[in-house]
């Protein structure tokens, strides 16, 4: 293959993988948390990609199609959740939000 | 000769956007965490799922790269900017006050996960990554994605049908007004 070996995608996905996590664990406004989060997943994908290309196996990138599905149905139910958090008047900051009772 | 020349010189330039890509991709997903502002942080995630699919397309992935803008930079960035428009800015300072316990718990964890995932990818796939299968030249397009999906994998794409209706429909009862608002 041209260009760079798998290893070094994977290495980019771990280091974004890891910046989502820091993301998620560090910042407490739930929006912020939620896109974090896609980084994550977008790092997964990449890895999946990667490694699908490297076998020259199609499973990896159907796996990332459907994390794809996946990522944004969370978006979709994780502001719904945002929308119905801010018409109640309730903080959107995550160390707050401990109980799911209106 | 000539073709060796003219090969590695296609190798520098894949290197080339690749490296531009990967520094992009790291740099836009360290701003998505760290502005206080999740309008630009927002906007930043546009900036890495722009260079994710760049190197997509290295990895010839042109079916899914499409996917990813259309999916991502077109539908799921543009409902979390209608989101924060429709919240308000609500400024949030990440490190106000100085470091607490649960920063520096915050980054040793996210700092243990990276190092985790490394080792154990290290470890399980060191021999085997040495070498790279070859494949067929239809990797990648949307008519060789079509039938894998379709005939291959046809559970996973109903499934997903399904969990996204469940999603959708989840959606709009946590956003209806029709409610009881005694709360």
């Amino acid at each position: 293959m041209d260009g760079p070996d798998v290893a070094w995608y994977l290495a980019v996905a771990a280091v974004l993988f890891g910046i989502g996590a820091l993301g998620v664990l560090i910042r407490r406004n739930t929006l912020v948390v939620l896109l974090s989060l896609e980084l994550m997943l977008n790092a997964g994908n990449l890895a999946l990609i990667a490694l699908s290309r490297h076998f020259h196996n199609g499973a990896g990138q159907i796996f990332a199609l459907t994390v794809m599905a996946i990522a944004a149905s969370e978006v979709c139910v994780g502001l719904g959740l945002v929308v119905a958090l801010n018409r109640r008047n309730l903080s959107l900051d995550v160390d707050t939000l401990s109980k799911l009772r209106g | 000769m000539s073709a060796l020349v003219v090969a590695s010189a296609g190798n520098v330039l894949v290197w080339i956007v690749w490296v531009v890509a990967a520094f992009a991709c790291l740099g836009s997903g360290i701003a998505v965490v760290t502005f206080s502002n999740p309008f630009f942080s927002a906007l930043a995630l546009i900036g890495n799922l722009g260079s994710l699919a760049v190197m997509y397309l290295l990895l010839s992935a042109e079916f899914v790269a499409a996917a990813q803008v259309l999916v991502y930079a077109g539908a799921v960035v543009v409902m979390f900017l209608f989101v924060i428009a429709y919240v308000g800015p609500r400024k949030e300072t990440p490190w106000s006050g100085g470091p607490s316990w649960q920063t520096f718990c915050a980054v040793a964890a996210a700092g243990a996960l990276l190092v985790e995932i490394v080792v154990a990818v290290g470890m399980q796939a060191s021999g085997s990554l040495s070498h790279e299968s070859s494949g067929g030249t239809a990797f990648g397009t949307p008519a060789w994605i079509g039938r894998v999906f379709l005939v291959d994998h046809l559970l996973a794409f109903e499934i997903t049908s399904v969990v996204l209706l469940i999603a959708a429909v989840g959606g709009v009862i946590l956003g209806s007004h029709t409610r009881r608002a005694t709360a």
